[in-house]
């Protein structure tokens, strides 16, 4: 209990619920409009999807193509619930969060034995079959789609969502578990030497970065009313794969940053359709250059960068939003 | 590091992708409406198109097609008096961009009524947005059943102008059964595609009805270019015609390729079909012989309004405007109409003029609006003559 309340989590808890409330404030008296708002609930669920994919591929070294296919399954798992079964939203955002887990459990297995090229392509897969499989759900509307889930996610649960997701991850690495994680990463045969099961360790990556993009695909069925299997493609993992790069693989700070900037980077090009991709293609490759590392490169935005004479061990926090 | 290069790799290949997907046409940003003298004095229209993406070449003909509508109107004086500023933009064919630019194009561009977006999917996401501010849309191709009316209930805000799938399915079964005078048909169905799917469904029972019978049904997907084993098996049934619900691309290849098997009977399709210059470089004159599709308007159609039409757009664009640029343009005019009857710029008395539409002369047909928000309208059938020339052979009603 004392280590839970350092000054530093003190600061950390109090800017959040600081920013929650000016946020909230701003929204209810409609300064930050109802187009701002579609745009906070994308980023915070980029942010989810970013930090989970981070936890997979940045920090346990695991290139996958298919975090998409664990969105789908949250937010048609969930959507499902609500709609068809009438549960509360917040069973449906852990019911969707927990199959796309169980998901990853089973497709991990084996899966996570390959390495390189080869577990790409067992990933970029395992997407396709997930897509393919809801494309020919008659129960869930196959190719024509689920429509008619109710607008449930508002900022309060992004919010909460996002900030649950950070911290749990960040935990789970600043743990000896996700010290194992990254020692997988750093050098496998290495990290098996010193008596890490290193499988053990890439399928619990996996399947945390499961849950959490099962929960993100749940927030995002329960705002868009509508969701069609086409929107989970390859392209959508991609696309999220392109917050991790940029934010810098291994930096969850790095992950939250990108995952903002490029949400707002779209609603600025949004206008010109026809230079959009050579612009945003642009601007990536001219990032990619000047920080081949990435926005954050493997640092962490911590409080302690303002506070040279932390003690090394307090090192790193959840980051700001 | 391995796994850099492989991400090198990967990412090139995705913006590649993006970058061939998005190439599909250029004019689409060629015209900007030109603002009016003061902001009052001006109709704030908001189009919604899918301009980038996978789906960029539907989205941009039909956006050329509206601007087309637009130029006119402004030149003729505008609506009500007051010139059209078209507010465009592109939703890149995602869910949650279209759903975001509608939110956008309804609160902070306070326009009176938006166009679009192009595809199903993206009218899906986008109609409870207009019911929620009141707003209302209008699409020019979004053929779902569920756009207008969901679980039984009309969506208030929410209007199309062109016919359903089940529509077009009903029209192609009746023509098969009564002018073609087919007892038994086959059907070669796309099964992951939402539109095949309706098509065919609508297709069977309406043939069914008239005394036919559909024997045969065989299935393929998005990314099939051999059709030789689905059409072995159906030519083994002799049907007296076969049913084709899916896009061009691949019609192309079905009626080559059941050509060369021998088949010679009467193949008929959707709206799908409607790209008369590639059917005719990838499955040549020969192969379209006893194809018939249906289809919004015909581009050679005699009618004064059509081929002035026909003319500018070819003035402008250097080719021969698609179905989807018809659609446009009658989106466009479909909703000047509406505004004028309506007399004001208020959305609510905009939608209830389009509710109320009896007798609207477009482009693709005489329309009046029905009480699904579907609207009652007139197809044709197209077939072609010995060069693969498209020609018309039936107007339905």
């Amino acid at each position: 209990m004392k280590r839970l309340l350092t000054r530093q989590n003190m600061i950390i808890t109090a800017a959040l619920l600081v920013v929650y409330i000016i946020v909230q404030v701003l929204l209810s008296t409609g300064i930050i409009s109802a187009f701002y708002e579609t745009n906070l609930i994308l980023g915070g669920i980029g942010i989810i999807m970013a930090v989970s994919l981070n936890l997979i591929t940045g920090f346990a070294g695991q290139f996958t193509l298919g975090h998409a296919g664990f969105m789908a399954i949250g937010a048609y798992f969930s959507a499902v619930m609500t709609v068809k079964w009438g549960m509360p939203f917040i069973l449906s955002l852990l019911g969707g969060a927990c199959l796309a887990a169980v998901m990853g459990f089973l497709i991990g297995l084996p899966t996570l034995r390959l390495k390189g090229d080869y577990l790409a392509i067992a990933t970029l897969g395992m997407g396709e079959v997930i897509r393919v499989v809801l494309l020919n759900t008659k129960y869930v509307g196959g190719a024509a789609g689920l429509f008619g889930i109710p607008r449930i996610t508002n900022w309060t649960w992004i919010f909460v969502c996002s900030v649950v997701t950070v911290l749990c991850i960040r935990n789970l690495l600043w743990s000896s578990y996700g010290r194992a994680c990254i020692s997988v990463r750093e050098d496998e045969v290495a990290a098996e030497i010193m008596g890490v099961d290193i499988t053990h360790y890439k399928v619990l990556a996996f399947v945390v970065g499961a849950f959490f993009a099962g929960l993100g695909g749940a927030l995002y069925s329960h705002y868009y009313y509508f969701i069609q299997p086409g929107g989970f493609g390859f392209m959508k993992s991609i696309e999220y794969l392109v917050m991790v790069v940029l934010g810098g693989m291994g930096s969850i700070t790095g992950s939250v940053m990108a995952a903002i900037v490029l949400t707002v980077i779209n609603v600025f090009l949004q206008q010109y359709s026809a230079i959009r991709m050579i612009l945003y293609a642009l601007l990536l490759i001219i990032i990619m250059i000047f920080r081949p590392e990435g926005l954050m490169g493997s640092k962490e935005f911590s409080t302690a960068m303002f506070r040279r004479f932390e003690r090394r061990d307090d090192r790193g926090s959840a980051g700001g939003q | 590091m391995k796994m850099r290069k492989l991400l090198a790799v990967t990412l090139l290949l995705a913006f590649v992708l993006v970058m061939t997907a998005g190439c599909g046409g250029t004019d689409a940003n060629k015209t900007e409406t030109k603002p009016a003298a003061t902001d009052a004095a001006e109709v704030i229209l908001g189009a919604n198109f899918e301009l980038s993406g996978a789906v960029a070449v539907y989205g941009q003909t039909k956006m050329n097609g509206v601007e087309i509508a637009i130029d006119e109107i402004n030149k003729a004086g505008g609506i009500l008096g007051k010139q059209v500023k078209l507010i465009k933009y592109d939703n890149k064919g995602d869910d949650a961009e279209a759903l975001s630019l509608t939110t956008r194009l309804m609160t902070e561009d306070k326009i009176v009524t938006m166009l679009g977006p192009v595809t199903s999917g993206r009218v899906m996401v986008a109609v409870p947005v207009s019911e929620q501010f009141k707003i209302p849309l209008v699409t020019g191709t979004g053929t779902a059943a569920a756009i207008t009316v969901a679980d039984g209930k009309v969506n208030q805000y929410a209007f199309r102008i062109c016919y359903t799938d089940e529509y077009q399915g009903k029209l192609a079964g009746k023509f098969a059964a009564t002018s073609l005078g087919g007892k038994t048909a086959a059907m070669l169905v796309n099964q992951n595609d939402d539109y095949s799917i309706g098509l065919s469904e609508a297709f069977k029972t309406t043939f069914e009805e008239n005394g036919g019978k559909v024997i045969e049904q065989v299935s393929f997907t998005n990314d099939d270019v051999n059709f030789n084993t689905a059409l072995t098996k159906i030519i083994a049934t002799n049907p007296d015609v076969l049913y084709v619900p899916a896009y061009y691309e691949q019609d192309a290849l079905i009626a080559k390729q059941a050509r060369e098997l021998g088949y010679t009977k009467p193949i008929i399709g959707g709206d799908g079909w409607d790209s008369a210059d590639y059917l005719l470089q990838t499955a040549g004159a020969a192969a379209l012989q006893e194809v018939y599709f249906v289809n919004h308007y015909f581009s050679g159609d005699a009618e004064p309004a059509v081929k002035a039409f026909v003319d500018a757009y070819t003035a402008k664009y250097n080719e021969t405007p698609s179905s989807f640029s018809a659609l446009g343009y009658d989106t466009a005019m479909f909703v000047k109409d509406a505004i004028e009857r309506a007399g004001s710029l208020d959305p609510v008395a905009i939608r209830d003029a389009m509710a109320a539409t009896k007798e609207f002369k477009g482009i693709t047909g005489n329309l009046a609006m029905g009480e699904n928000h579907d609207p009652i309208k007139s197809a044709v059938i197209i077939s072609f003559d010995a060069d693969g020339k498209p020609i018309l052979k039936e107007k339905l009603q």
